[in-house]
């Protein structure tokens, strides 16, 4: 790849601020409560299901509802291999193990179309949770597992370091040919294939490149959680959670998800212990609404409303 | 063994007649209306629960309950679709567009629905009894509500079958399935025929819900193992077709009982089993074109 593509003024200027962001963060432990690196832990869990959900689905228009199950998988294998390795190399299992489940789910599978993918998709977290547990239940005669608990300030810094080599990977393929090839594939799949795509390959590809970073961010927080079970790693909330956060925050920028994660993330946080109820009714109508009214999301809201404050700069290309 | 057998085969197809009934209340959604409702199983949580309130506070009975909550929820779905998914239509450039977008807004259904109904209900079982005697049938016992809600689903479906196969606005509605645009064309209403489809599969919900609470205890979350079990079925009968979706009711009823018989926490398992290898396989169903 040009190096010159990457380094443009504009996108220098974009990537300092980030890393004064993320230079800020790593610094909140020391000096914010313990609830802000809590908080921020969350946020940033659900930055990394957002943005990889949108890594893949976003440019191809496959729908996929797997997320939870590749959270999941992370979660077991830092469960069953938690403590007896190194931290760093439970978390590379854990999303090593849900990149090879994306290859071959995606090899699998990434020639059903439409909604037929998000279907499959689907049933592939509850078979996981389901089978998981009559494995526990009638093999090992267990339920769930004991989690070796990390301190809130390494899930943080690790939450962290994921969530940076992700919005790098993500920024790269974006800018990459094959950034250009995935949007081709959600356009029109078949002329992409005629063009010279490698169709499947590429969608297999990304598919399990994003399911690697959710699989690490489970590693992760399963150190959170002192214990865990089939319904708790394998929970469908996770697969749908990341698909509203993009859409209520918008797909067309990078920033978008982060700010959606952010938004509604908080909005959990504030109203799940108390309100659960009212939160999810909250949530349902935030999903109805972004769906009815925010095309491109709060990001396409605030193109909309610079665009209007100080006019149109560029041609909208 | 053959009578085991016999008494297997009659348990799932107790099981199949309701599944049955969900299943073709989707394929009309999804099939017709092209919204694959997640929501489908709040549907039938709310025939559930209504059933269940007007037996016990007012005693009235809950097969003449069905009648009372069919069309209120019709209404509610005929509504929700002149609206929310009538402008979501308007507002998709694609129909693969809009199916995204709808199964997501079905998404946010779910949550409205369920979550009302927990802060009205609350979130424990409820149930009754009713019709809860044993019933003497080819040497095996089965509860009568069983074998009544079987014959009311039968009927139902047979009646929505013949609807749809002999009457006017049913030929409406089979041409819409097929073809939205051409059916548009020759004349048929598209926007009213889709909103009734999707009022009809509120309906059928309803009445399953009503006759599910019959059989079973019910609770505000009732509904999502059915949503799945429905689109298992519809996928299973082909999408988009409704005999399909009877038949695949009964086959997945009598599967899932075989099953249970063998190992009954496999239930589950078996079904999404069934489900992934025939997306791999045949993800038009058997049904299917």
């Amino acid at each position: 790849m040009d190096i010159t593509t990457l380094i443009s003024k504009k996108s220098l200027v974009w990537w300092a601020i980030i890393l004064i962001i993320f230079i800020l963060l790593a610094f909140v432990p020391l000096y914010a409560p313990g609830y802000a690196a809590i908080l921020l832990s969350s946020i940033l869990m659900y930055v990394i299901l957002t943005i990889s959900w949108v890594m893949f689905s976003g440019p191809t228009g496959y729908m996929s509802l797997a997320p939870a199950a590749f959270f999941g998988v992370g979660i077991y294998a830092s469960a069953i291999i938690g403590g007896k390795l190194p931290f760093p190399i439970v978390v590379g299992i854990g999303g090593l193990a849900s990149f090879c489940l994306a290859l071959l789910v995606g090899a699998l599978t990434l020639r059903l179309r439409g909604i037929y993918f998000a279907i499959f998709t689907f049933g592939l977290v509850m078979l996981m949770a389901h089978s998981l547990l009559f494995w526990e239940l009638h093999v090992t005669g267990t339920r769930g597992r004991f989690v070796i608990v990390m301190g809130y300030n390494t899930i943080y810094y690790y939450l962290l370091g994921i969530s940076m080599l992700l919005l790098l990977t993500s920024y790269l393929i974006r800018r990459s040919k094959y950034g250009l090839a995935l949007q081709s594939i959600g356009q029109e799949e078949d002329a992409a294939a005629h063009t010279g795509v490698n169709v499947t390959m590429l969608k297999v590809t990304i598919f399990a490149i994003s399911a690697f970073f959710m699989g690490a961010a489970g590693a992760v927080m399963a150190t959170k959680w002192t214990y865990i079970d089939p319904f708790i790693a394998f929970n469908p909330f996770y697969s749908f959670m990341p698909v509203v956060m993009a859409i209520f925050g918008g797909m067309g920028q990078l920033y978008g998800p982060i700010i959606g994660a952010a938004i509604l993330t908080y909005l959990e946080e504030f109203l799940i212990t108390k309100f659960a109820e009212v939160y999810m009714l909250i949530f349902g109508t935030i999903l109805v609404i972004a769906i009815l009214y925010l095309h491109d999301g709060l990001v396409g809201l605030i193109q909309k409303w610079r665009r209007r404050i100080w006019g149109e700069r560029y041609a909208n290309t | 063994m053959i009578v085991t057998f016999l008494d297997i085969v009659i348990a799932g197809l107790l099981m199949g007649g309701i599944y049955a009934l969900i299943a073709v209340g989707l394929s009309l959604q999804y099939g017709v209306a092209r919204v694959l409702n997640i929501a489908h199983g709040e549907f039938i949580m709310l025939g559930a629960f209504g059933t269940w309130m007007l037996y016990k506070m007012v005693g009235i009975n809950p097969l003449i309950t069905l009648a009372m909550c069919g069309p209120v929820l019709f209404l509610i779905g005929f509504f929700l679709h002149k609206t929310l998914f009538r402008s979501l239509l308007a507002s998709s450039a694609s129909a693969d567009i809009f199916e995204g977008r709808s199964l997501l807004a079905s998404f946010g259904l779910l949550f409205i629905i369920q979550n009302i109904a927990i802060l009205t209900w609350g979130a424990d079982i409820k149930s009754y009894s009713y019709l809860n005697y044993g019933v003497n049938l080819a040497g095996a016992l089965f509860a009568a509500n069983r074998l009544v809600t079987l014959l009311f689903a039968v009927v139902i479906s047979a009646a929505f079958y013949l609807f749809l196969a002999f009457t006017r606005l049913g030929k409406a509605i089979r041409a819409a399935a097929q073809d939205p645009r051409t059916a548009g064309l020759m004349g048929v209403n598209i926007n009213k025929v889709l909103a009734l489809c999707f009022g009809f599969g509120a309906l059928m919900a309803g009445f399953a819900g009503g006759l599910l609470s019959m059989r079973y205890p019910i609770t505000a979350t009732m509904g999502m193992e059915y949503t799945i079990i429905a689109i298992i079925v519809v996928v299973l009968g082909g999408l988009g077709s409704i005999v399909g979706s009877f038949i695949g009711g009964f086959l997945l009823g009598i599967i899932g009982s075989i099953v249970t018989y063998i190992e009954p926490g496999l239930a589950l398992v078996a079904y999404y089993v069934i489900f992934i290898l025939l997306l791999l396989a045949k993800p038009t169903g058997i049904l299917g074109k």
